[in-house]
């Protein structure tokens, strides 16, 4: 015959157990972003152009490939770094060089930079150089942008779609 | 490090004692750590099988497919969504006790270090494939852990192209990466179990299935929880906007504000520090490694017991390399010979009848070996002086015997209760040594070398070779699976034998009460 007072004290400690489970599954809450704020995320993959330009081999130079090598051509495979600024406001609130990525430096940089800002409207000035100019920036993107609270501005960037890609 | 450890164990103790009291031995849930986290993760296989059938891979129909199965069809598939929720958690909760028990009873060093190295690539396995489930609901909730998460993977710097940039905007994210993640989804449990399998290739006989009773109450809880309180969504992802509050899960996403807020860098070396670390846990000092079993060949007669009792696949039988007349022997892995001694308790020339200077059973223990034992029956004989005299044979993992001692009760320590020989008992008791012998251990199904209790018992009940013979007045045997909680009750154990025997002097031995007397267990 079944103890009741086992099978009560059973239940009460399988009870107990999944309550615990369902409650921490999904409480307590956190916030993880003010909620009056808004954000904008600054993120791209670019490859700046290589430290040497390519240059066309000289037929002495062909000759001394391996036949299954020989090209007209040859490429250097390390890039130049991006340098990247941003002004939110007038305010400067990044400016970095981004290095290649990969172990021979010859992969793309990488940016991915995230901001709260206050809701409302900003005016953002974006500038990239990738050719190993300094400040002659080769490309520049200013912007008036409105934001509310809890919303999120993405800019990207691809050089042939014509520079700065702001979703939003 | 050893008293959080030895503080630990008590607690261990002392709450499987308190779930004894309310469980049957064989259903403690904490006895049953490892069978559970099985039992939850073919629930979590089972119902995920069958969610996946209503689930769409696409970007934009994968929250509606999840809310269709929540909302539309909540008998079936929400109830089916929510048990793959809450087993999942509960998975990871059993996974985290069952990894601190195993701490907690040193039960890592030496030759298990192999379970519990192939058991941490499981625990990250298990986190993998967690966190990959909560993406797939693409809720607010999956958006932030989907951006946390690839913007952690991204501060590794292995990766060409940021991941995160996946989740840069509704145009950024694609079908196909969304697909990527449900063959991840399925593809890292599959591996995790694979790694369960690889972990348990040192264990014999493996507890993979809880108790039915225990799987059927442990079933109908979280069916009950999957009605009373379905798991739900957090609402549709939305890269335009930043989810503010979310409802964690706290078993698998705590550490997730934590990577937000710190330096990449810094949660990377700490995350691979923490996993090296785990993975070096068994060689840290201090290194114990007593001698494993020796076989001695003289004395072996290829019978095979201490082949079937031993619990950590340690022992095989090999064609006789010795030339005399019988089929087998045994052999002894080091490596994986833990050295609790149940090989030499199996062992039938392991009997302290045979000449004192001849006790070599033919498998022993070099460093606590049955020779040895026998003379601390002998000198725990000696010192007693009050009748009835009792010896308590005790593991070292049961009850303390320390201050067990006085002129009417000897304690005679063992590796392992399944350590002694059941001719042991015969011995004292024929050989007029002590009226009554007490055998006590850990609690039962909580053994320290998993079968150590069992076996012995199972000997002293003449249910397992080598049996107890029957000319042993079987009431002057008392059997206390306790653990190292009950001390108490083995000095009131002591106290009602002490009594029991002085009322009932045996005139003829071997034929009184039938069964051995087991006082019950923690």
């Amino acid at each position: 015959m079944p103890d009741v007072g086992r099978w009560f004290g059973q239940s009460l400690i399988l009870a107990g157990f999944v309550t615990v489970i369902g409650f921490f599954s999904q409480r307590p809450t956190l916030v993880v972003f003010p909620p009056d704020r808004a954000q904008l995320v600054v993120s791209f993959a670019h490859g700046a152009e290589r430290r040497e330009a390519c240059r066309r081999l000289t037929p002495q130079e062909i000759a001394r490939l391996p036949p299954q090598q020989r090209r007209p051509n040859t490429c250097e495979r390390e890039r130049l770094p991006v340098r990247l600024v941003l002004a939110i406001d007038g305010n400067q609130v990044f400016d970095g060089v981004l290095e290649p990525t990969g172990i021979w430096g010859d992969g793309p940089s990488r940016a991915y930079l995230k901001f709260a800002l206050p809701p409302g409207r900003h005016h953002l000035v974006l500038k990239l150089e990738d050719r190993g100019r300094g400040d002659a920036f080769a490309y520049v993107s200013e912007r008036e942008i409105e934001l509310g609270a809890g919303r999120r501005l993405a800019v990207d960037f691809k050089a042939d779609a014509g520079g700065f890609l702001f979703y939003g | 490090m050893e008293r959080i450890k030895s503080a630990l164990r008590l607690a261990f103790a002392a709450a499987e004692a308190r779930l004894g009291r309310l469980f049957p031995p064989a259903w403690n849930p904490l006895l049953n750590l490892g069978a559970l986290g099985f039992f939850f993760y073919w629930i979590v296989t089972v119902s995920g099988i069958y969610i996946y059938v209503f689930f769409d891979t696409g970007v934009s129909q994968a929250y509606s497919s999840v809310e269709y199965m929540t909302r539309d069809q909540w008998f079936a598939a929400g109830v089916m969504r929510s048990l793959h929720r809450y087993a999942s958690d509960a998975l990871v909760s059993v996974m985290a006790l069952h990894l601190l028990r195993e701490f907690a009873l040193d039960r890592y060093r030496g030759a298990r270090w192999f379970s519990w190295v192939s058991g941490v690539p499981v625990v990250v396995l298990v986190y993998v494939a967690g966190i990959t489930g909560y993406w797939l609901v693409w809720d607010r909730l999956a958006q932030y852990v989907a951006t946390v998460s690839a913007e952690w993977l991204d501060a590794a710097g292995l990766f060409g192209e940021p991941i995160a940039r996946n989740f840069l905007s509704p145009q950024h994210l694609s079908d196909r990466f969304f697909s990527l993640l449900v063959f991840l989804h399925i593809a890292v449990p599959l591996v995790a179990l694979l790694l369960l399998w690889v972990h348990l290739q040192r264990i014999a006989r493996p507890r993979i299935n809880p108790p039915r009773g225990l799987a059927a109450g442990v079933l109908a809880a979280f069916l009950a929880l999957a009605l009373v309180y379905p798991a739900k969504s957090q609402g549709p992802a939305d890269l335009l906007s930043v989810p503010t509050e979310i409802g964690l899960d706290w078993f698998y996403l705590p550490l997730f504000p934590v990577l937000e807020r710190l330096p990449g860098p810094l949660t990377w070396s700490a995350a691979l520090a923490v996993f090296a670390m785990f993975v070096a846990i068994p060689w840290l000092p201090p290194m114990r490694r007593p001698k494993p079993a020796a076989v001695d060949l003289a004395n072996c007669n290829g019978c095979g017991r201490c082949f079937a009792d031993c619990p950590y696949n340690a022992i095989t039988m090999v064609a006789r390399s010795d030339g005399r007349p019988f089929s087998s022997e045994a052999r002894v892995d080091p490596a994986l010979c833990v050295s609790c001694g149940i090989c030499a308790g199996a062992c039938p020339t392991a009997t302290p009848f045979r000449r004192r200077a001849g006790l070599h059973p033919g498998i022993d223990l070099p460093e606590r070996s049955l020779a040895a034992l026998r003379e601390a029956v002998h000198a725990a004989a000696a010192r007693l002086t009050a009748r009835p005299r009792i010896l308590v044979f005790g593991c070292d993992f049961g009850p303390p015997l320390g201050g067990l001692e006085s002129p009417q009760v000897g304690v005679v320590p063992l590796v392992c209760s399944g350590q002694l020989p059941p001719s042991f008992v015969d011995y004292v008791l024929s050989r007029d040594l002590a009226e009554g012998v007490v055998l006590t251990g850990c609690a039962e199904y909580a053994c320290h070398n998993r079968f150590g209790n069992e076996w012995a018992k199972a000997r002293m009940a003449r249910a397992r070779d080598p049996h107890l013979r029957e000319r042993v007045p079987r009431h002057r045997l008392r059997i206390l699976w306790a653990g190292p909680l009950g001390y108490g009750r083995l000095r009131e154990t002591l106290d009602s034998f002490a009594r029991e025997l002085a009322l009932t002097a045996d005139p003829q031995p071997g034929k009184r009460n039938p069964s051995v007397l087991e006082t019950g267990h923690a």
